[in-house]
C-alpha cells in the first residue's frame, strides 16, 4: 500500500482547511518561484521524466503534450485550459480536488501555464459543480491577494491570470475540442482534428487542455523530483492515482493509491471489499463507463492490475480510474443498457453514426434486457458498434461502442438465455417482435 | 441527443431584463475574456438569467442576453437548447435533479425515483403549491456517494427512500436541511473512517 507520506492529495476528504493557510501547512506554494526558475524546458523535462500520463481518460504523457506548444510565440497568446468537466459516469475525483485542496490545482496552473508560455488559464468546471466552483474561485481570490497570481506571480517575474469558467450540463464538453467551443460561447460540438489545439486551440491560439488531477499533481512532482514519482507504480504506468470506487462494495470511496495496485487489494483495503465477498463479484468497469467491463474470475478481475497496461491486458482501459463494481445481484444487461442510454442522451448529434447509432443500440439493448429480441440481433449489434467505432469526429463514438462490445464479449450467453426464456414464455413464435431494420 | 424546445407562448413573459446588480455582474464576467470575445460569457449569463427568473429560462431572457453580448439571437437560442441545465419550462421552488446513471442505479436510485413519482408526480411537472419539480439527469460526478440528487445548488448524497423523503419534508416546511452525505461519513471517505491519510506528520507544516 502507498505510504501516507507519498500521497499528493493530503486533504482529499476535506477534514482540514482547504484555504491558503491550510494548503501552505501541507506544503503547497512552498517557494514556487524556485520551481519557475528552472525555466520552461527544465519543467517540461522534469514532468516528462516523471512519466506522468494524463488523468483525464486517454493517458497521454503530460510533459510530451506540453512540449507541443510553440517555443516562441508568433504573436498569438498561448492558453492553458483545465478540464474540470468531470462527467464520465463513475468519476468523482476532480470534485474533491476543487473543493478540498484547490490550491494544488491553482499552483499547478501557474507552473503548467509558465511551462507552455501561457499568461492566462481557464478552468472549465461542469455546471452542476456550483459549490466546487465557489471553492475554487475562493482559492483563486486568495492567491491573487497573496500575489501568487497576476503580475509577477509568486515573485517569479511571470504574469499569469487564472479564470474559472463553467458549463451547463453536457458530457460532451469534456472532450477537449468541444470544451474549447463551449468556452468560446458556442454549442459544445467537437472539432475535427487536425489542427490540434497546440496549434489552433482557444480563440485560434496555441492551447493545451489538461485534466484537473494531471495539473494538480505537478507541484508535488516538481518539489520532490521526477525520480520520486517515477519510482511509484510500474514503468510506463508511474505515480499515484485517485481511484473512485463505486457500486457494490461495502464502503464506496475515493482513495489515492499507487498505480498498478491489484484490483482486489484496492477494493478490499479501502472499500471494505465486494458486497458479499470477493466470490460474489460479477464484473467491474475499471475506468469509467466508456471502458469495457472485465468479468470476475481467474482470467478477469483476479489478476487485474489497476494501471494503463494492466487494464489493456484485459481489453479494457484505465480511463479515469473510476472503478464501478457489480456483484452477482446485478442485472448486467440492464446496467449496460442504462449506460447506453447515457450515450444516447449525451451525443452532440454532429455525426450520423453516433447520433443514430446511440439510439439504435439503446433500443436493441432495451429489448435484449427483456429477452424480447432475436439471436441474430446480437451479431448485428456487434456489427453496429464496429460501424460506429473509429468512424466519428470524436472519441465519444468509441467510448459508447466499447462498453457494448464488452457486454457482448463476456455476457453473450446471458443475453441468449433471456431470449430463450422469453421465447419459451410466448405462446407462439409469432409473438416475437420482428427485427427492425431501420431507425424506429 | 436530447431534443428540447422553448415553453409554449402562454407561459412566456413579454419582457426580461437583468436587474442592476446582475447587469453589473454580467459586465464583469465579460471582462474575463480577451477583447472581442465577450461571447464566451454566454453560458454564465444565461445561467444568471435563469437564476433571476425563478429557475427557468424564457425566450425574452434569451433575447436579452443576445443583445447584451451582441450575438445573433439564434446563436443564443442554440445554446439554451443544447445545454440541459437550462430549464426551458417553469420548475418548482425546489428543483430536484435525480441522478439515474448506472453507478447510482446500482445503489438504489430506483427507490428514489419512486419517491419522486409519489411525492412530486411525473418528470417536469410542478406541484400545485409550486414547491417541487423533478427530472432524471445523467451522472452528476458524485458516484462514490450514490445514490444522490441535486436540489437547487446542493448535492444530497448517500440517500435512501427515507432520508430522501425527510429532506423533501424539510424543504417543504422551509427548514434548513444539511447537504452532502446523509449517512455518517466524511465526504467521499469510506464509512467508518479513512483507510489512508492518518499519519499526523503529513500536517506538521511546510517542509522547508
Ligand atoms: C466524450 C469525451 C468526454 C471526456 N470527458 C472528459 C472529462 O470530463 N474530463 C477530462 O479531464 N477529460 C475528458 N475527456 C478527455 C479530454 O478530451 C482530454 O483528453 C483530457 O482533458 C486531456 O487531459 P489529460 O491529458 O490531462 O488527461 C473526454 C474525452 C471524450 C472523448
Ligand atoms: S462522435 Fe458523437 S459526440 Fe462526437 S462529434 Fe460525433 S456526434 Fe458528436
Ligand atoms: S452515477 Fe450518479 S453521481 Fe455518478
Amino acid at each position: 500500500m502507498l505510504a501516507d507520506k507519498d500521497r499528493i492529495f493530503r486533504n482529499l476528504y476535506g477534514v482540514r482547511d482547504p484555504g491558503l493557510k491550510g494548503a501552505r501547512a501541507r506544503g503547497a506554494w512552498d517557494d514556487t518561484k524556485a520551481i519557475l526558475a528552472k525555466g520552461r524546458d527544465g519543467i517540461v523535462n522534469e514532468v516528462k521524466a516523471s512519466g506522468l500520463r494524463g488523468r483525464g481518460g486517454a493517458g497521454f504523457p503530460t510533459g510530451l503534450k506540453w512540449s507541443f506548444m510553440p517555443k516562441q510565440s508568433d504573436g498569438r497568446p498561448h492558453y492553458l485550459v483545465v478540464n474540470a468537466d468531470e462527467s464520465e459516469p463513475g468519476t468523482c475525483k476532480d470534485r474533491e480536488i476543487m473543493r478540498n485542496d484547490p490550491h494544488l490545482l491553482v499552483e499547478g496552473c501557474l507552473i503548467a501555464g509558465f511551462a507552455m508560455g501561457a499568461n492566462a488559464g481557464y478552468i472549465y468546471v461542469r455546471g452542476e459543480f456550483i459549490r466546487e466552483r465557489e471553492a475554487l474561485q475562493a482559492a483563486i481570490d486568495e492567491a491573487y491577494d497573496a500575489k501568487l497570481l497576476g503580475k509577477n506571480a509568486a515573485g517569479s517575474g511571470w504574469d499569469f491570470d487564472l479564470y474559472v469558467h463553467h458549463g451547463a450540463g453536457a458530457y460532451i464538453c469534456g472532450e477537449e475540442t468541444a470544451l474549447l467551443e463551449s468556452l468560446e460561447g458556442k454549442k459544445g460540438q467537437p472539432r475535427l482534428k487536425p489542427p490540434f489545439p497546440a496549434n489552433v486551440g482557444l480563440y485560434g491560439c496555441p492551447t493545451t487542455v489538461n485534466n484537473v488531477e494531471s495539473i494538480a499533481a505537478v507541484p508535488e512532482i516538481m518539489r520532490r523530483g521526477a525520480a520520486w514519482f517515477a519510482a511509484i507504480g510500474r514503468p510506463n504506468n508511474t505515480g499515484t492515482k485517485l481511484f473512485c470506487i463505486s457500486g457494490h462494495v461495502e464502503k464506496p470511496c475515493n482513495v489515492e493509491e499507487a498505480m498498478g495496485i491489484p484490483l482486489r487489494e484496492l477494493v478490499e483495503k479501502h472499500a471494505g471489499g465486494v458486497r458479499g465477498g470477493w466470490d460474489n463479484l460479477l464484473a467491474v468497469i475499471p475506468g469509467g463507463s466508456s471502458m469495457p467491463l472485465i468479468p470476475a474470475g481467474a482470467t478477469g478481475c483476479d489478476d487485474l492490475l489497476m494501471d494503463f497496461d494492466g487494464c489493456a491486458k484485459h481489453k479494457s482501459a484505465l480511463g479515469t480510474a473510476a472503478v464501478i463494481v457489480m456483484d452477482k445481484s446485478t442485472d448486467i444487461v440492464r446496467a449496460m443498457t442504462r449506460i447506453s442510454y447515457f450515450y444516447k442522451h449525451e451525443s452532440c448529434g454532429q455525426c450520423t453514426p453516433c447520433r443514430e447509432g446511440m439510439g439504435w443500440m439503446w433500443r436493441v439493448l432495451t429489448r435484449m434486457s427483456e429477452g424480447r429480441a432475436q439471436k441474430k440481433e446480437i451479431d448485428m449489434l456487434f456489427e453496429v458498434t464496429k460501424q460506429i467505432e473509429g468512424h466519428t469526429i470524436c472519441a465519444f463514438g468509441d467510448g459508447a461502442a466499447w462498453p457494448v462490445q464488452g457486454l457482448l464479449r463476456h455476457f453473450r450467453p446471458e443475453i441468449e438465455r433471456r431470449i430463450d426464456e422469453y421465447t419459451a414464455r410466448s405462446s407462439s413464435l409469432d409473438a416475437r417482435d420482428p427485427v427492425p431494420q431501420a431507425a424506429e | 441527443m436530447s431534443v428540447r424546445r422553448l415553453a409554449p407562448p402562454e407561459l412566456q413573459p413579454k419582457d426580461f431584463a437583468f436587474t442592476k446588480t446582475n447587469a453589473e455582474w454580467a459586465k464583469q464576467q465579460t471582462e474575463k475574456y480577451p477583447a472581442g470575445r465577450q461571447q464566451s460569457a454566454v453560458i454564465p449569463l444565461l445561467w444568471k438569467a435563469q437564476e433571476q427568473h425563478r429557475g427557468w429560462l424564457p425566450e425574452a431572457a434569451i433575447r436579452h442576453v443576445a443583445e447584451f453580448l451582441g450575438m445573433a439571437q439564434i446563436r443564443v437560442l442554440e445554446i439554451a437548447t443544447f445545454y440541459t441545465m437550462f430549464n426551458l419550462e417553469p420548475v418548482g421552488e425546489f428543483h430536484v435533479q435525480l441522478c439515474g446513471t448506472t453507478p447510482c442505479r446500482l445503489r438504489g436510485a430506483d427507490e428514489l425515483e419512486k419517491v419522486c413519482k409519489k411525492r412530486i408526480g411525473e418528470q417536469g411537472h410542478v406541484t400545485k403549491d409550486g414547491k417541487f419539480s423533478w427530472v432524471e439527469v445523467e451522472c452528476l460526478g458524485a458516484c462514490v456517494n450514490a445514490p444522490m440528487a441535486q436540489i437547487n445548488y446542493d448535492y444530497y448524497e448517500d440517500l435512501n427512500a427515507e432520508s430522501f423523503g425527510e429532506i423533501l419534508d424539510g424543504l417543504a416546511e422551509g427548514k434548513k436541511v444539511k447537504p452532502g452525505p446523509q449517512i455518517d461519513r466524511q465526504l467521499s471517505a469510506p464509512v467508518g473512517g479513512p483507510s489512508t491519510l492518518t499519519d499526523p506528520a503529513l500536517y506538521a507544516g511546510a517542509k522547508k
